[in-house]
């Protein structure tokens, strides 16, 4: 059964502030699409909103999957729903080894009915599966032990987030830049991951991205252009190249009244850094 | 200035010394001792908010009058008591038991190689000469008070750990401290390891039956001689009805390694002067505290690392999380004489506020009289991350789960620095629990 992530009319403030102005998107499973738009047009507010960051109000439209609202969800709900997000700056956490704080993750989504305290996902059985996932992406075994994200290269951060992907096995996962930061062989390492993850579980991935780079490694069918607050194109792979040889101006020009929303949010709000500060 | 005496002092009064003294069966010399301290207690004022040791730690709740020095009976009892105690018996580690100022139960097994682990008043009457050299020989931690006069006036029961030239001992080695509602515990504990020895010396204090107040007033004397290395955790886990007022010193000698964990759990208020002493060049210590408040404890601890030889180091890192409307506070002080050159030093304190009532002071602070040092100190106060909880939650772990990962995870930097497994384990559980 095909579910379906429908994302209609959605508006977005942060602190009182409209960033997302009306965003329809539709996502089956299996599906790959990407989301491309320049710095400042809201990109990281949709992944946020999506899954439910306190901080991004959801002022109108709606998000379900497939017939359940996900808009008044706690985020912890959501991803048992099937949404995942990989963090464009994934948050260190002190003293939790990943190993341990996966142990938590994947026990509560297998288990959506468990109660804090009860038991997790036996040792043995998670750890094999662990050890399985983390030979597939290439990390050594150490790295399940090491503080999460703590210390980590931007690399490091990046493919531990798809470990926890592959781990989780959403029906959806939102990759915010996760290209950013990396080298060409590290995107492609994590690119790699995702189609893995995407192939085996049905995955519908929702690529978020200002370069064409990722998107040789993970091929979208469905491209969206985000500008001003609100998706203004729709397309196929060309849309990449379009991008790719001739910027945004050509938006701009089609678009004058998105054009002019945009320039407000550059000039009235950076893109918020919520999540995790870039140590 | 007109000696004022603390009209809070009526259950240990000149009569009730007298009382006490009788009752003891001891050498003239440690006599002579406690009369000395029971003089320096009647002469000591009691402690005021204007006093600075004092000023963020409120007494005036504590009555002395309400107890009576110990009796120190020996109170036979096979029943075990504390956490970690509990944890170690699983070992068979060798032990000596106190409750109530008496000991409970000796040293069990006997040490081999010639160690000793011993109740201090009997120790006292079979080795006094190693004991005379050693008991209260040091500079009171944090300077004299009514507490450490007290103390040293009234102890009844204690520990003597001493380890000869050369001695290793693998196994850890247990004092457990037992004190029931109502009762006084003065106990002193002894630690000695000489030239070269090697040991691990855990100590817990834990609470017996009773919700009465009970009080503690305690010493910690250490002795690690040049190239010893001693592995040191001592956990306070009294009930929220317990004064604790301890004085505990450390001196190292050359080349000597010290790693000393506290755990500080328990206790309705806890003023704790905890030194290490670097007196001998090449010196190291590692002070580890892991602290949990809950409730309306009040925890108080001035620590000091006192570097007076070359080429000493000392790495200092205090860990608490406050709950309700608890307080921690902590003042460090990292100390450099002239002599002190190629000092390493470091002193930091880092709280984790859980509550809107909760409170954590951090006085760091620094006197250096050397010119080639290296000193640092730091102090974070705060909540939990809320970026750190909406990470976890966006991977499926509810935010009360998830603060608990996160304090636990807290607490890991300063428990992984722990030797003893069981105590690391045990003081791992025992904060995950409180949270």
């Amino acid at each position: 059964m095909s579910r379906v992530l429908k994302i209609e009319g959605l508006h977005v403030s942060v602190e009182g502030k409209p960033i997302l102005r009306g965003v329809d998107l539709t996502l089956r499973q299996g599906e790959v699409h990407a989301l491309m738009g320049p710095n400042g047009s809201g990109k990281s507010t949709l992944s946020y909103a999506l899954m439910g960051h306190p901080r991004y109000e959801i002022t109108a439209g709606t998000v379900t999957l497939d017939s359940q609202d996900l808009t008044e969800l706690e985020p912890e709900e959501r991803a048992k729903a099937g949404l995942f997000l990989a963090f464009q700056y994934p948050t260190v956490i002190p003293g939790v080894s990943l190993g341990n704080f996966l142990r938590h993750a994947v026990s509560n989504v297998r288990r959506p009915d468990r109660k804090e305290g009860e038991d997790l996902l036996p040792m043995r059985d998670f750890r094999k599966e662990l050890r399985a996932q983390m030979d597939e992406l290439g990390v050594d075994q150490e790295f399940a032990r090491r503080y999460l994200n703590d210390g980590f290269s931007g690399g490091e951060k990046k493919r531990a987030e798809i470990l926890q992907l592959a781990m989780l096995r959403p029906a959806f996962a939102i990759l915010d830049e996760t290209d950013s930061g990396l080298d060409i062989d590290a995107v492609r390492i994590v690119s790699e991951g995702v189609n893995r993850v995407a192939a085996r579980h049905q995955t519908g991935v929702l690529v978020i991205t200002h370069y064409e780079r990722i998107l040789t490694y993970i091929k979208p069918e469905f491209v969206h252009v985000l500008f001003g607050g609100r998706i203004v194109e729709h397309g196929g792979p060309e849309l990449v190249k379009l991008l790719e040889s001739q910027g945004y101006d050509w938006v701009r020009e089609k678009h004058p009244e998105a054009a002019q929303d945009e320039d407000e949010m550059e000039a009235a709000v950076r893109p918020p850094q919520v999540a995790g500060k870039a140590s | 200035m007109e000696l004022v005496q603390s009209p809070a002092a009526a259950g240990f009064t000149e009569a009730a010394f007298a009382r006490f003294l009788k009752g003891r069966d001891e050498p003239a010399w440690l006599t002579q001792s406690r009369r000395e301290a029971f003089a320096r207690f009647q002469a000591l004022p009691w402690p005021s908010a204007q006093d600075e040791e004092w000023r963020r730690t409120d007494i005036r709740g504590f009555r002395l009058d309400a107890f009576s020095p110990p009796a120190a009976e020996r109170t036979g009892s096979e029943a075990r008591f504390g956490i970690l105690s509990q944890a170690l018996d699983a070992q068979g580690v060798a032990r000596v038991e106190h409750r109530d100022g008496g000991l409970a139960r000796g040293s069990d097994p006997v040490l081999p190689k010639g160690a000793i682990l011993l109740d201090l008043a009997q120790a006292a009457r079979e080795h006094p000469d190693l004991v005379k050299r050693h008991l209260f020989t040091q500079t009171i931690a944090g300077g004299d008070d009514v507490f450490a006069a007290l103390h040293a006036a009234f102890w009844t029961s204690g520990t003597l750990f001493y380890v000869p030239r050369g001695v290793e001992l693998e196994a850890p080695v247990l004092s457990a401290i037992g004190l029931s509602g109502g009762a006084v515990d003065l106990s002193h504990t002894l630690v000695v390891l000489e030239e070269g020895a090697r040991a691990v010396f855990v100590r817990e204090m834990a609470s017996l039956a009773g919700a009465d107040a009970a009080l503690h007033a305690g010493g910690l004397e250490i002795t690690v001689a040049a190239g010893a290395r001693l592995e040191m955790v001592d956990v306070q886990n009294w009930n929220q009805a317990t004064w604790h007022f301890s004085h505990e010193r450390a001196v190292l000698g050359r080349d000597a390694t010290l790693n000393w964990t506290v755990g500080g759990l328990g206790g309705r208020l806890a003023r704790v002067n905890q030194e290490v002493v670097l007196d001998g060049s090449g010196s190291s210590a590692r002070v580890n505290g892991v602290l949990f408040t809950t409730g309306r404890q009040h925890l108080a601890y001035s620590t000091r690392q006192d570097h007076r030889a070359p080429h000493t180091t000392s790495d200092l890192l205090y860990k608490g999380a406050l709950k309700d409307r608890s307080r921690i506070v902590w003042k460090g002080m990292i100390r450099v004489e002239k002599a002190g050159q190629r000092t390493d030093a470091y002193q930091r304190n880092d709280n984790l506020i859980l509550s809107d009532r909760a409170r954590a002071d951090s006085i760091p602070g620094l006197e250096i009289e050397a010119n080639d040092v290296r000193c640092t100190h730091g102090a974070t106060a705060g909540r939990v991350d809320e970026d750190m909880i909406f990470y976890a939650q966006a991977r499926a772990i509810p935010r009360s789960e998830a603060v608990r990962l996160i304090v636990q995870g807290f607490f890991a930097n300063v428990l992984d620095r722990i030797g003893v497994e069981a105590a690391r384990e045990t003081l791992r559980d025992a904060v995950a629990s409180q949270i």
